[in-house]
Order: C-alpha cells, then sequence, then structure tokens
C-alpha cells in the first residue's frame, strides 16, 4: 500500500467542537466565555445548518399562556419517550429549560408575544397540563420561524464572544490514542489542506443522519458524520432503530410542516374527510404524540383511505384559520406550501405524508454531555475527551421518541451542560501531550483510499439503493421478514461501496469526494439501525413492530447499544435511567401510554 | 492608454456537452458556468441535457440530478433545499436567487446558471464570501444594552429567576420582514453599487441587518450604531436602483431598510 503523502497543518485548542448548528454554537461560544481556547470547525457556513430549519418552537414551562409547570413538561417527555428516556437527564432537561429560554430571549431571540409582552407559546402534540389532563402551551415560538431565529442569534452571540470558526472544514474523523479522543483530523474545502486539531476535549455537535432515508425532511447535510466516527474509533451508537416520522411532510418533496400548523388549530383528515386522528387519539386528537399520528396517517393509507390519485398521503387542513394568524403565527409554511405543494392554504389542504425527521439515537452520553461506552458490565464508564451533544447524542432525554419543540431545548440545555463541563474539567492553555507519529495514519489511509475509489459505481447509485432500502425495510411499520432482508440488502449495499468511483480528482471544493465520504457515513449508520431494528422484538415509541404489537418492559427496558467492529455488529444494553436528579419530583413509573 | 478588455484568462469558453439521447421526450437544456482553480484553464460553459420526467420540480433539483448522473465535479453549495438555510444563492438566467426555490417549469428555455456574480470564484458556482460574512460582523449584529440596569442573558440574571424582558406586539412587529434574511448574498451581489464599491459600501444584506437592531426595542445602542454607520460609503452608496429588492428570493425589501437608516440618520 502507498503511504500517502499529505502536509499537515497543526493547530492546538483546549477544545474543539465539531458542528456549528445550535448545540455546537451554545457550546462553542459558553467555552469562549469561559476563557477556553475553543476551535468550531463546520462543514456549513454556522446559519446554513439545519437547525435553520426548525418551524414550531422550543418547550419551556413558562406559563406564559396558562398553568404550567416543568413537572408537567418532564412527565410528557417521559411518556412520549414510551419511558426509554433517562429521567434523570429528562429531569434535568425540563428543569433547565426555563432558564435557558429566559437566556435565549437576553440574547436577543425574536420571539413573538403576548398582549402582555412576554413570549409567545403555542400548542404541541404531546404536552399536557397536569399528567395528561389538559392541553399545554409550551412551546415558545417566534412565528414559525423558530430555528432560524434561534440559530442566527446564537451565531450572533458566538461573533460577540469572538468564537474562532473553521468553515467549510470537512471533519474526516476523530484521532483516538489508548481510549481518548485526543482531536480530529480535518479537510479545508477553500484550499485542498488538511488540518489536525488536538485539544483536551473533542465535542461532537454534527445532527442526525435523516439523509440514510429516501424522504426526509433533513437538509442534504444531515449524514450523521460525527455518528459514524464514533463508529469507526470503535466506540458504540445507542437506539440507533429508533428513527422518528414527522405526520406532516409534504407529499414528494419531503419539505417539513410545522406542528405548529396543528397546535394552532389545523387537522388532518382522510378520503372520506374523516378527521381520522379521534379515533386514534381520543382525548389529544390531532396533537398526539409523533408517532402516534404517523402510524395512524399509515394505518388510514394501508385500510384504502389515503387521498390523491394513489391514495397514498392525507390532508392537513389550514383553511379554516383566520388569515391574520396563518400571516402572524404561519408565513412561513404559508409560503413552504405554496413553493412546494401548489397549494394556497387559505383555500385548499396541504398533502401530507409521515416523512423521516430526527434520530432519537446517537452516540451515547451521561447529562454533562460526556460520551459513555458500556464496558464488561460497568455501562457508564466515560470516554476521555469526547463530548456529544444535540441530535447527534443520545442522552437520553428522547427515548424513543421526541416530543415535538423539544429538540431546539435539547440543543440549548446540553450545549450550555458542555460548556460548563468542560470550564470544570478542562484546564485553560494547558499543554498537550505530544500525539504518536502515526496517529493520523488510519484517518488518512481511508481519506486516501477514497479519493482514489477507481470502481464503476457512482456515490448516488449506492446512495439511491441505501435510501430506498432504508425506506423499504425501516420505516414507520416494521417486521422480521422485511427487517431480516433488509439486515441482508443492507450488508450487502455497504459492501457495493467498494465499488465506488470518485470522479473529481481535485482536494479544492471536491464535493464529490465530500458526498463520498457522507456516503461511507451513512452506510455505518443505516447498517447498525437496521440490525438494532431487527434486533428489538417489540414495540416502543417510532419502532413498531408488526409481529411484536405491544410493548415488553420486561425483556425491553433498556437502551441498545451497537458498535461495528471488524465489519461485523456487536449489539449491548444499557439500562434506562428509573431514577431522578432530585428529590422535587417522583420517578415517572412505566404506565400505558394512551393519548 | 487603460485597457477596457478583460483579462484573458477570464473569457468564459465553450465547455462539454452531455446530451439527452433521442428517445427522452421532455429535454430541458441545462448551462452551468464552470471553473476548475486546480488547472490552468479559463472557465467554460457546459451543457447538460436533462429527462424532465425524471426529475423533481426545481432548478435545484435538476442541478442536483446533473451531478448525481451526468457529472459529478459540478461544484455548488446546498443544504436545506426549502429556502431557509441561503446555500444555494446563483444567478439563474441573469437574476439571483436560490436555485430551491424556483421551478424549472418557470424557465421556458434553456437555463443558464451562473455564480452570484462580483464575488471571487473558487469553483464553479461556489464563491467567496469571506468579506460578506465580514461586513456582517462589522455591524456587531447581537443585542446590546450597554444602559440597561440589568444586563439579560447571564449566568447570574438566569439563577436569580429572572424573567423574560417584555416587548409589545407592536414593538416586536418591527421586526417581521427584517429578521427572516437568510444572508444568502443574493441582494448585495445583484447590487451595482455594491459591485463598484464592496469593500466599503455595506451592501443591502448587512444593512438590512443593521436596520434589524436598529428597530430593535430591547437594544439601547441605536446611537452608537448610527454613528457607526454615518460616512460616506457604507450607507450613502446605495443609489436606490432596488436591485436587492427586486431578486430576494425571500420577499423581503432590504432598500426600504436601507431608506429608513438614512431617514434616521438625518432627524436625529
Amino acid at each position: 500500500m502507498h503511504k500517502p503523502a499529505y502536509k499537515i497543518i497543526e493547530h492546538n485548542y483546549d477544545v474543539v467542537v465539531v458542528g456549528a448548528g445550535g448545540a455546537g454554537l451554545r457550546a462553542a461560544f459558553g467555552m469562549a466565555e469561559k476563557g477556553l481556547k475553543t476551535a468550531c470547525l463546520s462543514k456549513v457556513f454556522p446559519t446554513r445548518s439545519h437547525t435553520v430549519a426548525a418551524q414550531g418552537g422550543v418547550s419551556a414551562a413558562l406559563g406564559n399562556m396558562g398553568e404550567d409547570d416543568w413537572r408537567y413538561h418532564m412527565y410528557d417527555t417521559v411518556k412520549g419517550s414510551d419511558w426509554l428516556g433517562d429521567q434523570d437527564a429528562i429531569e434535568y432537561m425540563c428543569k433547565e429549560a426555563i432558564p435557558a429560554i429566559i437566556e435565549l430571549e437576553g440574547y436577543g431571540v425574536p420571539f413573538s408575544r403576548t398582549p402582555e409582552g412576554k413570549i409567545y407559546q403555542r400548542a404541541f402534540g404531546g404536552m399536557t397540563t397536569h399528567f395528561g389532563k389538559g392541553q399545554a402551551k409550551r412551546t415558545c415560538a417566534a412565528a414559525d420561524a423558530t430555528g432560524h431565529a434561534i440559530l442566527h442569534t446564537l451565531y450572533q452571540q458566538a461573533l460577540k464572544h469572538q468564537t474562532e470558526f473553521f468553515i467549510e472544514y470537512i471533519v474526516l474523523d476523530l484521532i483516538m490514542e489508548q481510549g481518548e479522543c485526543r482531536g480530529v483530523l480535518a479537510w479545508c474545502l477553500e484550499d485542498g489542506s488538511l488540518h489536525l486539531f488536538t485539544a483536551q476535549m473533542t465535542v461532537m455537535a454534527t445532527g442526525g443522519y435523516g439523509r440514510g432515508y429516501f424522504s426526509c425532511t433533513s437538509a442534504h447535510t444531515v449524514t450523521g458524520d460525527g455518528n459514524a466516527m464514533v463508529l469507526r474509533a470503535g466506540l458504540p451508537l445507542q437506539d440507533m432503530e429508533f428513527v422518528q416520522f414527522h405526520p406532516t411532510g409534504i407529499y414528494g418533496e419531503g419539505c417539513l410542516i410545522s406542528e405548529g400548523v396543528r397546535g394552532e388549530g389545523g387537522f388532518l383528515t382522510n378520503a372520506e374527510g374523516e378527521r381520522f386522528m379521534a379515533r386514534y387519539a381520543p382525548s389529544a386528537g390531532d396533537l398526539a404524540s409523533r408517532d402516534v399520528v404517523s402510524r395512524a396517517i399509515t394505518l388510514e393509507i394501508n385500510e384504502g383511505r389515503g387521498v390523491g390519485a394513489d391514495k397514498d398521503h392525507v390532508f392537513l387542513h389550514l383553511e379554516h384559520l383566520d388569515r391574520a394568524l396563518l400571516n402572524e403565527r404561519l408565513p412561513g409554511i404559508t409560503e413552504t406550501a405554496r413553493v412546494f405543494a401548489g397549494v394556497d392554504v387559505t383555500q385548499e389542504p396541504i398533502p401530507v405524508i409521515p416523512t423521516v425527521h430526527y434520530s432519537m439515537g446517537g452516540i451515547p452520553t451521561n447529562r454533562f454531555a460526556e460520551v459513555v461506552t458500556a464496558v464488561e458490565g460497568n455501562p457508564d464508564v466515560v470516554v476521555p475527551g469526547l463530548m456529544a451533544i444535540g441530535e447527534a447524542a443520545c442522552v437520553s432525554v428522547h427515548g424513543a421518541n421526541r416530543l415535538g419543540s423539544n429538540s431546539l431545548l435539547d440543543l440549548i440545555v446540553f450545549g450550555r451542560a458542555a460548556a460548563n463541563r468542560c470550564a470544570e474539567i478542562v484546564v485553560p492553555g494547558q499543554k498537550l501531550k505530544p500525539l504518536q507519529q502515526a496517529a493520523c495514519e488510519a484517518a488518512l489511509a481511508r481519506f486516501d483510499r477514497i479519493r482514489y475509489s477507481k470502481g464503476d459505481l457512482l456515490p448516488s447509485e449506492i446512495r439511491l439503493a441505501m435510501q430506498k432500502e432504508m425506506q423499504k425495510s425501516a420505516a414507520v411499520f416494521r417486521t422480521a421478514d422485511l427487517l431480516h432482508q433488509g439486515v441482508v440488502n443492507m450488508e450487502a449495499i455497504a459492501r457495493s461501496f467498494a465499488r465506488v468511483r470518485v470522479t473529481d480528482a481535485s482536494l479544492i471544493w471536491n464535493t464529490d469526494l465530500v458526498e463520498t465520504l457522507e456516503l461511507d457515513n451513512l452506510l455505518a449508520q443505516m447498517r447498525v439501525t437496521m440490525h438494532a431494528a431487527h434486533n428489538r422484538t417489540e414495540s416502543r415509541g417510532s419502532h413498531a413492530r408488526e409481529d411484536f404489537p405491544e410493548r415488553d418492559d420486561v425483556n425491553w427496558l433498556k437502551h441498545t447499544v451497537i458498535w461495528l467492529q471488524n465489519e461485523t455488529v456487536r449489539i449491548g444494553y444499557r439500562p434506562v435511567h428509573l431514577y431522578t436528579l432530585s428529590d422535587d419530583v417522583d420517578v415517572i413509573p412505566p404506565a400505558r401510554r394512551v393519548y | 492608454m487603460v485597457e477596457f478588455t478583460l483579462p484573458k484568462n477570464s473569457k468564459v469558453k465553450a465547455g462539454n456537452s452531455l446530451l439527452a439521447s433521442p428517445d427522452v421526450k421532455r429535454v430541458k437544456e441545462i448551462h452551468i458556468y464552470r471553473f476548475e482553480p486546480e488547472d490552468a484553464q479559463n472557465p467554460r460553459l457546459d451543457r447538460y441535457q436533462i429527462d424532465l420526467d425524471q426529475c423533481g420540480s426545481k432548478v435545484l433539483d435538476a442541478i442536483i440530478k446533473i451531478k448525481d448522473e451526468l457529472d459529478p465535479t459540478v461544484t455548488f453549495r446546498r443544504s436545506c433545499r426549502e429556502g431557509v438555510c441561503g446555500s444555494c444563492a446563483m444567478n439563474i438566467n441573469g437574476k439571483n436567487t436560490l436555485a430551491c426555490l424556483v421551478a424549472i417549469a418557470d424557465y421556458p428555455a434553456v437555463i443558464s446558471i451562473y455564480p452570484l456574480p462580483h464575488l471571487k470564484v473558487i469553483k464553479d458556482l461556489v464563491v467567496d464570501m469571506t468579506s460578506f460574512y465580514q461586513q456582517y460582523a462589522s455591524i456587531e449584529p447581537w443585542l446590546q444594552q450597554n444602559n440597561s440596569e440589568a444586563v439579560r442573558g447571564t449566568e447570574d440574571s438566569v439563577a436569580s429567576g429572572a424573567r423574560e424582558q417584555l416587548q409589545s406586539i407592536d414593538e416586536r412587529k418591527q421586526l417581521d420582514g427584517v429578521y427572516e434574511c437568510v444572508l444568502c448574498a443574493c441582494c448585495s451581489a445583484s447590487c451595482p453599487s455594491y459591485w463598484w464599491n464592496g469593500d466599503r459600501y455595506l451592501g443591502p444584506a448587512v444593512l438590512l441587518q443593521a436596520y434589524r437592531w436598529l428597530v430593535e426595542s430591547r437594544d439601547d445602542q441605536k446611537d452608537q450604531r448610527l454613528d457607526a454607520l454615518n460616512d460616506a460609503f457604507k450607507v450613502y452608496r446605495c443609489h436606490t436602483i432596488m436591485n436587492c429588492t427586486d431578486t430576494c428570493p425571500k420577499g423581503l425589501n432590504p432598500a426600504k431598510a436601507i431608506a429608513e437608516i438614512k431617514k434616521m440618520l438625518v432627524q436625529r
């Protein structure tokens, strides 16, 4: 094998943050604010990260629009997670939500306002008061562009704190030594140079992996690169079988239509014009949890009550809503529906279909954002030098199903938690021990091998095969037969990557190579997702097995952890934390989940 | 003598053609500007023909199809594909826009795609936006409350159980049509005055954001912000050409914001 001759530019930092979405930015400027020398690397300019596309809002029990309590929020989140969420972490998140939102407002986020001038809050799926009895208005909104408002504000704060950015840098791999993360190797698109960033702490804020599926609300860049790097580092991912389908992606296009639409009074109908959610969720109706609504829509379609020529989608209605309300609260989706569905929402319904939206699983962490792994009976072994936050992480606060508006919250709360933890354990300016000569060799070899791939398959061909397979075999409803075939097919598709061809030979802005590296990352994640889904023989949250329709707390009240080593998959488990952080709230024992 | 011809290596030459097979029924021809920084060649215009029956509805879908199936070396930025991230700004048939928001059907003939004008081309449709981002940072686009008794959003204020600052619905309305900017730079790159004085004139996108903080009721540094804008170039190179408002893919009105800034400068 020839040894690649690349010149590598070295940088030393206290902390390196990979990713500049909501979580990465909040962590990065939080660390800079605390006097840590921090680099933030991103494959896109920060305001282009996919946090920008979040619409409906961010949850916190402020009680601006009626009675609320963070304990209700915690109950809803635990129930929403189908009891797979860790209750200590959920308590932390729901309690911290209130100061975190006040902090965001103080940063200048342009939240919509109530007549009293407080932050406007809207109803969202699964968000209740008095432990399921009433409908809460808990989701703090900036019209229907809350993610945009928050992401831009966080970038502005990063500018204020003079955070050091390395933008349009493609991070290739973690640099690990004796089980410790020492930094990352990255490729600068602008001039094609390679860079080694060493740091006391590396924080993965690399987002989810929606682009593994054919139809998703995710941006083209949502390829879970950090998850794949963690797998290559010999560490496990957690709960990868739990992939959220958002009930209302635009039919055929996949663009998101916010749950906030239903929060503001929108509703779903089938081909008979029936508001079918009343049958599936008698009390919450259209505002049931996302997994429940996605299953209901799928069942309606499967039973022949879908709309359209192929009877393969349903309608989301806003025509009855007041135009002033649409203009003030839902201007973005009004525009999105016009551009992508050709629909005037004041006149006709939007055609929608459940669409892949969010990865509940990811890199296992504790509530301090430190990455953990399970080693010989100890499920909470901290991996030195490595953190994960945001959608890339699995704390787990979302368990088997995330509630709408809890993800923006997750970003802010755990981005901040990572910064706080680093302030405690990272020593500003401490000299790093030298890396071994060969530290970057494996990462370089992978980069070089893929760069000079000369096979007979285009990356787009392999990608399409992977996406179609995921869509077919690991969708809203799953069965052993489908998943078994899915595992076999996905392994074959992953092997076909050996036949990939990279056409562009350059190093400057070689997006052919970027997409091929991303494809490699996605393939690893889709393999473990398919295996984990096949392995879990129960139905819980987003993971609905037709052959095992019930939740099975006796055997399956546990997190899946899954490794990909030497081309084989290994599965283990971590216990769910059925305990709280404090005495402020009681443990919420597993119960039947009815909306 | 002044030389009025462009440098030799800036001339765009005819490029490669990848044409559809004759049995394709609905053919669409798309021309894309190509520039490869790692060789010494001039830029060129490549011709592609795609099958519209096998393509999504937006121009971005067509470009992605070309990259996926015909020519993987075509280089462009893209991410959200729904008009909120601002990545895929480019010049399509003479107008700057986001490729993800415009329909192929809106262009009856050949579609010609160039990078945003008057920004340095790095490769194909990817332009250097460094100066644009630096100008954005130069207006200090964050909430400033130097005169307020309690500075919000600090760890201390949050720990003490502080609540949000109140802002009336009308005060918040001032930000509508302003905060939604996606920093795609379509407007600035359409402005002849910015082409000419882009080093010292801030351009419409950055001025729209300057305005966003001038009308923010929670910000108390309006005077200082206006002082910082008040020279011969930063604002006053706007000659109300209005290309910015005409081209904005989000339907915003930077020209009006600039006019409002000028009024504030005169009236204070």
